[in-house]
């Protein structure tokens, strides 16, 4: 244990009244991913759990791993079947030249290979520029470095499309962690989710580089629509047509951010999150309430003139961010309801949104980021009138 | 009143700026601050409205009665208002078509009536000049601030003229494409405010709410 004795020789210079004392957040943050905290609960209720934030956090970033390994599968397996048309170009050919594995989509290792060169620089790019950030807000404000970072990074690098410049990666993970989480006190206090916030910021700022039929697969020359975009101009019944069968968009072997396509792999990741019960099964009752109530509803009123109407529910669960979005950013518990009551309708409130958004707002094809931060923007109000009409039932409970 | 004219026309600018620390006149704020020539027009009109609208009122702050107050300020306001909203008209259209409606809204513009309100009704016509002027001036020179980062990261250019070639015209920057839309404003404005008060902690106001702490108990 010679780590350990480091960290307890060097500890005295981080504590009040040490030479560093300024650096603590930095010193606490190395201590505390590499051993446990050594806090324990010393004042009145004496709750104790097994459970406390840095292991809620490495949970959920366990979850995300069935997406990880499936995006980067699936986005290796698009651009190699691009290439075989459009050709190979770029320093990440050199490398895969270099191992000497080549661009076959019949090989599973060679698309795993090539999904990596494209998600792991995202994923670092991420890591530094949001970890700086991170740094600077604690050591300025005196509070600890979160391991909610680390799962906010996972799922922002998830939600990229694989060809976004690494630039702008950088610049949303920073407006995400900054103006979505730390201006309003740090993790806890965020109403909003940074990693949604991160994305909506480059939605919005650079749409040509986030939304589009050419951006999906990182090839030059490759267009290939989304399936939410086919449906929108020509039905879901059209999507077997072009080759997007169900199950195809079901284990997700189809166009979209790297780490969304695949909803077994969010399924995978969501029971892991309701076993452990990190994520509460009421939001996600909620959620697939909402999405399949409303969107049923639509089925029955139908329309001529635009097809989405007829999407029927299982289609929308299993296309666009809709399964990422349900397993790992509805049940977020910083920004989702707190109160029992208030979990129902605010994932209620999310499903209907985003059919809503997806079929009814012509703008905008996928509707899950954005009714997700409608969601987050809720839920305090939500929350506020479950509590008064409880305390106005318990009221009249003693007249 | 102990201030003298000097401190009546620097103060607004910076350590009583309608903007940053009244929070006043944010929608115009938001919404004409896409391109630095805009803004400043919209800036020197605001300016000008303030100065001489408190300065009639000013004059005739012991004929009004007090309780139809409101409605003589929003006479003479208005009828300024439309004088400015005339003269883009005659000698500026293009501009005058960018800022449409808003300058009709600088009568709604809460710089102009809190002036009027707070200054003007109760201090001489001069003192109510410099000072209408003097905020009129605090709220330019957001305008600008938030209008050079808009125009110059949203379009890369300022005043028209172009700074950081786009990439559609063969450049290398990536115009912000979230920065010309009036939402970013809020953003920017927020920044500066933060920014402001960090420089100068006496603007921070008091919590209304205090997050107890669990030692305590």
């Amino acid at each position: 244990m010679g780590l350990r004795n480091f960290f307890d020789r060097i500890e005295p210079q981080f504590v009040k009244g040490g030479k560093y004392e300024k650096y603590f957040p930095i010193y606490e943050m190395v201590e505390s991913f590499l051993y446990t905290p050594k806090t324990v609960t010393t004042v009145a209720p004496h709750a104790r759990s097994y459970i406390d934030m840095k292991r809620i956090m490495t949970y959920v970033v366990i979850a995300t791993i069935p997406c990880i390994l499936m995006g980067m599968y699936n986005v290796g397996l698009q651009t190699n079947v691009a290439i075989a048309e459009f050709g190979a170009s770029g320093w990440r050919a050199a490398i895969i030249d270099m191992f000497g594995i080549g661009f076959n989509p019949a090989n599973p290792l060679a698309n795993i290979l090539h999904g990596a060169l494209y998600f792991l620089p995202i994923y670092i790019v991420t890591l530094v520029a949001g970890g700086i950030f991170e740094v600077i807000f604690a050591t300025v404000r005196g509070h600890e470095v979160n391991e909610g970072f680390l799962v906010t990074s996972m799922l922002y690098a998830l939600i990229m499309p694989a060809s976004t410049p690494l630039w702008q990666v950088a610049l949303g993970i920073i407006f995400g962690v900054v103006i979505g989480k730390e201006v309003f006190g740090g993790t806890g206090k965020n109403f909003l989710n940074p990693a949604l916030t991160g994305r909506a910021f480059l939605y919005f700022a650079y749409p040509a580089q986030m939304s589009g039929d050419t951006i999906w697969t990182p090839v030059d020359g490759f267009s290939g629509a989304t399936a939410l975009s086919v449906g929108a101009t020509d039905g879901y019944a059209a999507l077997p047509e072009r080759g997007i069968e169900w199950s195809d968009a079901f284990f997700g072997l189809i166009q979209g951010s790297i780490g969304e396509t695949s909803t077994l792999a969010c399924l995978i990741g969501l029971s892991f999150l309701l076993i452990t019960k990190i994520a509460n099964w009421r939001l996600i009752v909620g959620c697939l309430g909402g999405m399949i109530a409303f969107s049923t509803v639509l089925n029955l009123i139908g329309s001529d003139t635009n097809p989405m109407f007829n999407m029927p529910w299982y289609w929308h669960l299993v296309i666009g961010g809709y399964a990422f979005g349900l397993a790992f950013m509805v049940t977020e518990p910083v920004s989702a309801s707190h109160t029992n009551t208030g979990r129902y309708i605010y994932g209620a409130l999310i499903g209907f949104m985003v059919v809503m958004i997806r079929v009814i707002n012509p703008a905008f094809p996928e509707g899950m980021m954005l009714a997700i931060l409608f969601g987050n923007v809720f839920a305090p109000l939500i929350d506020y009138f479950v509590v008064q009409a409880n305390i106005k039932r318990r009221a009249k409970r003693n007249v | 009143m102990a201030q003298t004219k000097r401190e009546m026309l620097i103060d607004p600018m910076v350590d009583n700026n309608p903007i940053t620390l009244q929070v006043l006149g944010i929608c115009s704020a938001l919404a004409v601050t896409s391109s630095l020539q805009v803004a400043l027009v919209m800036g020197i009109a605001v300016t000008l409205v303030t100065g001489f609208s408190s300065m009639f009122i000013s004059m005739l702050r012991n004929q009004i009665p007090g309780s139809i107050r409101i409605i003589v300020q929003m006479v003479i306001i208005a009828s300024l208002v439309i004088m400015v909203d005339q003269f883009l008209k005659a000698y500026a259209f293009d501009i005058s078509k960018t800022l449409s409606v808003f300058v009709g809204l600088i009568i709604t513009n809460c710089i102009v009536m809190g002036r009027a309100e707070a200054f003007a009704m109760k201090n001489p016509p001069i003192d109510s000049f410099i000072d209408g002027v003097g905020n009129g001036l605090g709220y330019t020179i957001l305008l600008l601030v938030v209008g050079f980062f808009r125009e110059l990261f949203g379009a890369g250019s300022l005043f028209g003229v172009t700074i950081l070639e786009t990439v559609n015209n063969g450049g290398w920057y990536v115009p912000n494409g979230m920065l010309l839309l009036p939402p970013s404003a809020f953003f920017v404005i927020g920044l500066i405010i933060w920014g402001v008060r960090a420089w100068k902690p006496e603007q921070v106001e008091e919590r209304e709410y205090k997050i107890q702490s669990v030692e305590a108990h």
